[in-house]
C-alpha cells in the first residue's frame, strides 16, 4: 500500500508555473553532495560556488540550502563559504557511511566537525544494533551523537536499503526522532536502493504521527537516487500531499543529491526559454 | 379369543431436531393406493414454515461452521442410520404408494448410496470449484464457495424418498440448513426418514420436514424476507412461477430441478453442479508484500 | 516490538547562530494540524480533447451497422462537468429493440454459434488490441460523458476494458475445462442493461464473457452514459466481429423493459439499482431466461486498532471516493474500533483536504462531476436527513464550479446503525463513520444490512484476517486493501447485492448452460 500511494504522487502533473515554481523550491532545499575518497579542498571548492550560484542570475535561481561534506573537507567548505553564507555545511559523520566504529572515534568525529564549522551534522545509525534488536543502543547512540552536535542540526540516516522493510524503517524513524534528531534521511548514497518514493512516505508517515504526538515538526531528507527534476517534484507532490504547506520549506525538507541539480537548471532553463536544454549550458559541480 | 388393535401412528412435522404437531391443530389423512386410511399426518401451516425457517436459521451458524470433514461424517453417519432401518421404510414407501417391496428396496437402497456419494461430496466440493485468481496486481486472490444460509428444498410426489434425499443432501452439505416440503401424496415415507435423521448425528435444524399442503405454503415461501434459497424440485409449473416471483422480493435464488421420474434412480442427478444452487461465492484480496 | 524510548530535551544552543537552523518550536497541542493549502500549487493540466471530436447525433448499432431509430427520436447527452450539450443520442423503443434481438438471433444462428471458439477468441483478441491502441480517446470521451476524472479512465477503467476483452478471448476455445464433467454450450441472446458508473468497464465485463462463450448481445447502455459505448461498437466494426454478434439499443428505461420483456432473448444481465433488478426479476418470472444481478451495496470498512492505520485511511479513501463514490461496491460505512477512532477521524479530516475536485479532464483531479443532476438531489438529500438525524458533518473545504453536477468529499461522524444515512445506499462521496468495540460486534454490524457485495477489513494480523473474511457475508472482501478489480478476480454479491458473478472462472457460468 505504501507503494500504492506512492505511485499515486507520481500521477501528478506538474506543469507551466507550478513546475517553475516547484524546481526553484528543489533547488532551495538541495544539499549538494561530493562524497568521494578523492574529494580535495579544489573540488570542494566547485562544490561551494555552485551552491552559493547555481545558475545564471537571469533564471533567478535560489541558492542552495547546502553542501554536504565528508569530516575532513568541512573546514576548506567553510573558509570557502564564510561566517555568513547562506548555504550551509553539511558533515557527514559518524563513520560514515557503514557507522562501524567505536563510539567515542564517531563522538570525536562529529565534535570536530563541528568544530570545523559545519553546522549540520548528517550522523549514519548503528545498523548493526537495530539489526541485532538493540534498539536501545541505537537510541543512546543518537542522542549521544546529538550533543556532541552541539548548536549543530542533527540529521539522522536510517540506511533504508539495509533496515529493508518498512516497519524497520518506521521503528527506526520513530527511535531517531525520540532521540533528537532534527531531521531523518533515507540513506548514505552509498547502499542500493537508495532513497525510494514508499520509503520516504512511511518516513514522511512518522514524521506526521511524531508532530501530532509532540508538537515537534521534524525534517526529512531522502537522499541518493533522485536523479532528475521530474523525480524531485514528485518527492515535492508526496510533502505537500502528506505533511503540507509547513514542511514545504529547507527548514524542513532537502534534497541529497549531486547531478540532481543540473537536471533541475536545465529544466527551468526550458520552462523559461522554452528549448530543450544541453548540458554543456550548465556549469558542473 | 380377542384379536389384538393394532397401535395407530401420528405423523408429526420435524422441526429443530423435534417432532411437533402442527401449531394449527391440522391433520390430514394418508390413503392406500387402493383408498384404504392409513395414518394422519401433520398437515404444516405457514406458522409451521415460520417456525421451521426459524430453527433453520439457528442451526445454520454451527452447521457451516463445522469442517467440511466433520459434515461429511456425519451425512455418512445419515446413511448408516438409514440401512439399519431400511426395512422400515421399504414397508413405508410400499403400503403408501402401492409399489412392490423389491421396488420400494431399490428405492431405499439408492437413497442410502446418494447420501453415501453427496457425504463425500462435502470436503471436495470446494476444492473443484474454488480458484486462486492471478490477478495482474501484487495482490494474492481467491474465490471460494460458501453456504447461502436457509434454502426451501421442495421435494416431488414421485419418488418420495429418493428424490427429497437428492435434492436435500447436495444443499445440506456445504453448509446450508433446509426446509424440505415433502411429497404431497406420499409424505410418510419423508415422515418416517424424518425419524431416522432424527436419530442420526445431524445438529437440530438442519432439515426440517413440513408434510401437507404444498400450495398453500407457496406464497408465504416466495415472500419470506429470511429464506436465501428456494431448491424446486416439485415439478408443478403453477408452483415453480410462484416461487419464481419471491426473487423479486429479497432477491431469493432460485434453481428448479425437475428430471424424468426415471432419472432419479440414475447417476444423473448425483450432481456436484447442483451443490452450487446453493452457495454463494466470495472473492477475497489481500496485498503481497513486506 | 517497540523500545519505549523517553524523548529527550530538545534545547539547541545558539552559540553559532549565523549558520544554525532555528530550532522547531514546539506547536501547542491545540495548534497542531497540517495545512494543506496553496503555499506550492499545481497549475491546470488538462488532458488534451480537441483531437477527439464527438459527433452531433449518435444511432443505434444493429447488424454491424448505425441506424436511425424508428421513431426518429433523440435525447441529449450533455457532460456533467458544464452542462454542455455533447450530442445526442437516438431513443430506441420497442420495434428497434426488436429488430436488434433478430439480428442478434441470426448472428447467433448463422455465425457465432457455429464458429469454433478458438475464431471467437481471435475477435476478442483483436478488440482488446483495438481498445489498447485508442486508449487515451476513450479515456477522454468517457472522462467528458460521465464527468468521471481522467486519471481513473485512463488508469483504471479503460485498461480494464482491455484487459476483460484479452482475459475472456483466452476461454473461447477452453471452456470445457472450467465445467469439469460437462459440456457447456451458450445460451443465445444475452440482452444486457448496464448503468451510468462505468459505462465501459461495464460493457466490457457483460460483452466480454458473454460473446466468448458464444452467445450475442443486446446491450443497452445508461440513458446519461451512452457515447463510449457507440464508440466501442465502432471499435466492433474495424475488428470485423460478424454483423449482430454485439447490437447496443441506447434509451431510456423503457427501452431496457422492452429488452426484458422480448420472447426471444434467453438470458439477462443487469448491473444496477436493487430496487429496478426487483423489477426486472418479476419480469423475468415464468420466462425461463436465465438471470444475473450485480445490484447495489452498502459496504462496511472495518478498521481494527492493530491496523496499519495510514494504509487504512487510503483504503477507506479509495472505498468511498473513488469514482465519486458511484460505486456500487464503495466502503461507504466505516466501522472503526473505538480505541482508534479519534485518530482515523483526524486523519481523515486531512487526507479529504488533498483530493483535488474540478475539471475531470484536468490530470490532477481526484474528484470529478457528479454524473446527474437526480443523483446530486439525492446526496443532498441523504445527508441533510443525516445532518438532521444528529450526525456531524465534515466536508473538504474545496470550492465547486460554478457550473455542472459537483459535491465535495464528505463524512459523517457520529452515525449509527439506526441512521438512514448507515442504511441506504447514497452512491456519492459520502462516508457514515461508526464505531464498534470487538471483532464480533465489527462483523455483526457488517453484516447488517440487506446487501452483500463487498465489504473491507483492515488488521496487521492474519489470523484475525482470515477470521472476519469469513464472517463477512459478502461477495467480495478486501483485506488491507479496498476497490480492486481484476477480469480474473470473479465479483458480485450475496442477498439483495444480487446473484451470479461476473468474471474470472466462476463468472463464466452466467453465459453457459451445462449439458
Amino acid at each position: 500500500m505504501a507503494e500504492e500511494r506512492a505511485a499515486a504522487f507520481t500521477k501528478r502533473s506538474i506543469k507551466t508555473s507550478a513546475k517553475l515554481a516547484g524546481l526553484k523550491m528543489v533547488v532551495s532545499m538541495m544539499d549538494l553532495t561530493t562524497l568521494e575518497g578523492k574529494d580535495t579542498p579544489g573540488k570542494v571548492a566547485y562544490l561551494c560556488r555552485k551552491a552559493l550560484q547555481p545558475a545564471d542570475p537571469k533564471y533567478n535561481v535560489p541558492t542552495c540550502a547546502a553542501v554536504c561534506v565528508y569530516p575532513n573537507m568541512v573546514k576548506y567548505a567553510r573558509k570557502f563559504l564564510g561566517e555568513n553564507s547562506p548555504v550551509h555545511v553539511a558533515s557527514v559523520a559518524t563513520g560514515f557511511p557503514s557507522g562501524q566504529f567505536p563510539l567515542p572515534t564517531k563522538l570525536n568525529e562529529v565534535r570536530r566537525a563541528v568544530a570545523d564549522g559545519a553546522d549540520e551534522v548528517d550522523m549514519v545509525i548503528n545498523r548493526c544494533a537495530f539489526l541485532a534488536g538493540d534498539h536501545a543502543k541505537v537510541f543512546d547512540e543518537i542522542a549521544a551523537t546529538k550533543e556532541a552536535s552541539g548548536p549543530a542540526h542533527l540529521k539522522v540516516i536510517l540506511e533504508t536499503g539495509e533496515l529493508v522493510t518498512y516497519d524497520n524503517v518506521r521503528l527506526a524513524s520513530e527511535i531517531a526522532m525520540q532521540a533528537g534528531a532534527d531531521f531523518i534521511k533515507t540513506s548514505t548514497g552509498k547502499v542500493s536502493p537508495a532513497a525510494t518514493m514508499p520509503v520516504t512516505l512511511v518516513m514522511l508517515e512518522a514524521i506526521r504521527d511524531y508532530f501530532f504526538a509532540t508538537g515537534v515538526r521534524i525534517g526529512m531528507k531522502p537522499a541518493g537516487g533522485i536523479r532528475n527534476a521530474k523525480q524531485a517534484l514528485h518527492y515535492l507532490v508526496m510533502v505537500k500531499e502528506t505533511l503540507g504547506d509547513d514542511w514545504l520549506t529547507p527548514g524542513l525538507f532537502r534534497f541529497g543529491a549531486s547531478t540532481l541539480l543540473n537536471d533541475v537548471l536545465m529544466q527551468i532553463a526550458k520552462t523559461v526559454d522554452g528549448n530543450y536544454q544541453g548540458p554543456d549550458y550548465f556549469s558542473l559541480p | 379369543m380377542s384379536t389384538r388393535l393394532d397401535v395407530k401412528k401420528t405423523y408429526k412435522l420435524f422441526i429443530g431436531g423435534k417432532f411437533p404437531r402442527s401449531e394449527s391443530g391440522r391433520y390430514l389423512p394418508a390413503k392406500s393406493p387402493a383408498g384404504g386410511q392409513l395414518d394422519n399426518f401433520a398437515h404444516a401451516s405457514r406458522k409451521d414454515f415460520r417456525d421451521a425457517v426459524v430453527a433453520a436459521r439457528a442451526a445454520v451458524d454451527g452447521w457451516s461452521k463445522a469442517t467440511a470433514y466433520n459434515r461429511g461424517q456425519i451425512l455418512y453417519r445419515a446413511a448408516e442410520m438409514l440401512q439399519n432401518r431400511a426395512t422400515e421404510l421399504v414397508n413405508e414407501i410400499a403400503r403408501s404408494t402401492g409399489v412392490s417391496a423389491a421396488k420400494a428396496k431399490r428405492e431405499v437402497t439408492l437413497a442410502i448410496d446418494r447420501l453415501v456419494h453427496f457425504a463425500g461430496w462435502t470436503d471436495k466440493y470446494s476444492q473443484i470449484f474454488s480458484s486462486v485468481n492471478p490477478v495482474a496486481t501484487s495482490h494474492f486472490n481467491f474465490t471460494t464457495p460458501e453456504p447461502t444460509g436457509v434454502v426451501v428444498v421442495l421435494a416431488p410426489d414421485e419418488p418420495s424418498l429418493l428424490a427429497l434425499v437428492s435434492l436435500t443432501a447436495p444443499v445440506i452439505l456445504s453448509g446450508n440448513a433446509a426446509i424440505v416440503i415433502s411429497s404431497e401424496k406420499f409424505p410418510l415415507p419423508a415422515a418416517t426418514f424424518a425419524e431416522i435423521l432424527a436419530t442420526s448425528d445431524l445438529p437440530g435444524g438442519v432439515v426440517n420436514i413440513l408434510t401437507g399442503k404444498r400450495g398453500e405454503l407457496v406464497p408465504h415461501i416466495a415472500g419470506h424476507m429470511d429464506v436465501n434459497a428456494i431448491v424446486d424440485g416439485a415439478g408443478v409449473p403453477d408452483i415453480s412461477v410462484k416461487l419464481q416471483a419471491g426473487t423479486a422480493i429479497n432477491l431469493k435464488r432460485y434453481a428448479k430441478h425437475s428430471p424424468a421420474p426415471a432419472d432419479w434412480f440414475t447417476a444423473k442427478v448425483e450432481d456436484p453442479y447442483w451443490i452450487l444452487d446453493t452457495v454463494e461465492f466470495k472473492t477475497a484480496w489481500h496485498p503481497i508484500g513486506v | 516490538m517497540k523500545t519505549k524510548l523517553k524523548p529527550i530535551s530538545r534545547k539547541v544552543s545558539a552559540k553559532r547562530a549565523v549558520a544554525t537552523i532555528a530550532a522547531q518550536p514546539v506547536v501547542p497541542l491545540k495548534e497542531r494540524r497540517l495545512t494543506f493549502g496553496g503555499k506550492w500549487d499545481y497549475a491546470p493540466a488538462p488532458e488534451e480533447s480537441r483531437n477527439y471530436v464527438i459527433t452531433p447525433r449518435h444511432e443505434l448499432f444493429i447488424n454491424g451497422k448505425f441506424v436511425k431509430p424508428r421513431s426518429g427520436k433523440y435525447f441529449p447527452s450533455i457532460n456533467p462537468a458544464t452542462e454542455e450539450k455533447l450530442t445526442e443520442i437516438a431513443a430506441a423503443d420497442e420495434a428497434d429493440v426488436d429488430k436488434a434481438v433478430k439480428a442478434a438471433r441470426r448472428a447467433y444462428e448463422k455465425v457465432w454459434s457455429k464458429m469454433p471458439g478458438r475464431e471467437r477468441g481471435k475477435y476478442l483478441y483483436r478488440i482488446a488490441r483495438i481498445i489498447q491502441e485508442k486508449m487515451r480517446e476513450l479515456a477522454v470521451l468517457e472522462s467528458m460523458d460521465g464527468g468521471k476524472p481522467i486519471k481513473e479512465t485512463r488508469d483504471v477503467d479503460v485498461p480494464l476494458v482491455a484487459a476483460h476483452f484479452f482475459y475472456h478471448a483466452g476461454w473461447a476455445d477452453k471452456l470445457k475445462y472450467a465445467f469439469p464433467g460437462r459440456t457447456p454450450r451458450p445460451l443465445g441472446v444475452a440482452g444486457q442493461i448496464i448503468p451510468w458508473n462505468f459505462p465501459l468497464l461495464m460493457a466490457a465485463w457483460k460483452i466480454a464473457p458473454a460473446i466468448a462463450c458464444g452467445n450475442t448481445v443486446v446491450i443497452k447502455p445508461s440513458k446519461t452514459t451512452s457515447i463510449t459505448l457507440l464508440r466501442l461498437a465502432q471499435i466492433f466494426q474495424e475488428a470485423e466481429l460478424p454483423e449482430g454478434v454485439v447490437n447496443v439499443v441506447t434509451g431510456s428505461s423503457e427501452t431496457g423493459t422492452a429488452m426484458v420483456k422480448h420472447p426471444d432473448v434467453n438470458k439477462i444481465a443487469f448491473t444496477g439499482s436493487t430496487e429496478i433488478g426487483k423489477q426486472l426479476a418479476q419480469l423475468c418470472v415464468g420466462t425461463g431466461k436465465k438471470l444475473t444481478l450485480e445490484l447495489g451495496g452498502k459496504a462496511a470498512n472495518i478498521v481494527f486498532e492493530d491496523a496499519p492505520i495510514d494504509q487504512a485511511i487510503e483504503g477507506i479513501i479509495a472505498g468511498i471516493y473513488f469514482n465519486m463514490g458511484h460505486v456500487c461496491c464503495a466502503g461507504s460505512r466505516l466501522l472503526v474500533q473505538e480505541g482508534i477512532y479519534p485518530k482515523v477521524v483526524r486523519k481523515l479530516r486531512d487526507r479529504i483536504q488533498t483530493l483535488r475536485l474540478g475539471n475531470p479532464l484536468d490530470k490532477n483531479t481526484d474528484i470529478g462531476a457528479i454524473n446527474n443532476k437526480p443523483q446530486l438531489e439525492k446526496i443532498r438529500e441523504l445527508v441533510q436527513c443525516g445532518v438532521a438525524e444528529g450526525a456531524e458533518l465534515v466536508q473538504s473545504s474545496c470550492t465547486l464550479p460554478e457550473r455542472g453536477y459537483w459535491y465535495p468529499p464528505t463524512f459523517l461522524t457520529g452515525v449509527t446503525a439506526s441512521h438512514r444515512v448507515a442504511q441506504e445506499e447514497i452512491f456519492g462521496p459520502v462516508l457514515s463513520v461508526m464505531t464498534f468495540r470487538t471483532p464480533e460486534e465489527g462483523f455483526e454490524r457488517a453484516n447488517n444490512t440487506p446487501y452483500g457485495l463487498s465489504a473491507g477489513v483492515w488488521t496487521d494480523k492474519g489470523s484475525k484476517i482470515f477470521k472476519i473474511v469469513n464472517q463477512l457475508r459478502a461477495g467480495v472482501v478486501w483485506a488491507n486493501t479496498y476497490n480492486k478489480f481484476d477480469p480474473t478476480s470473479p465479483f458480485g454479491g450475496y442477498k439483495e447485492s444480487g446473484f451470479g458473478r461476473e468474471g474470472g472462472l466462476q463468472g463464466l457460468a452466467a453465459y453457459c448452460r451445462l449439458d
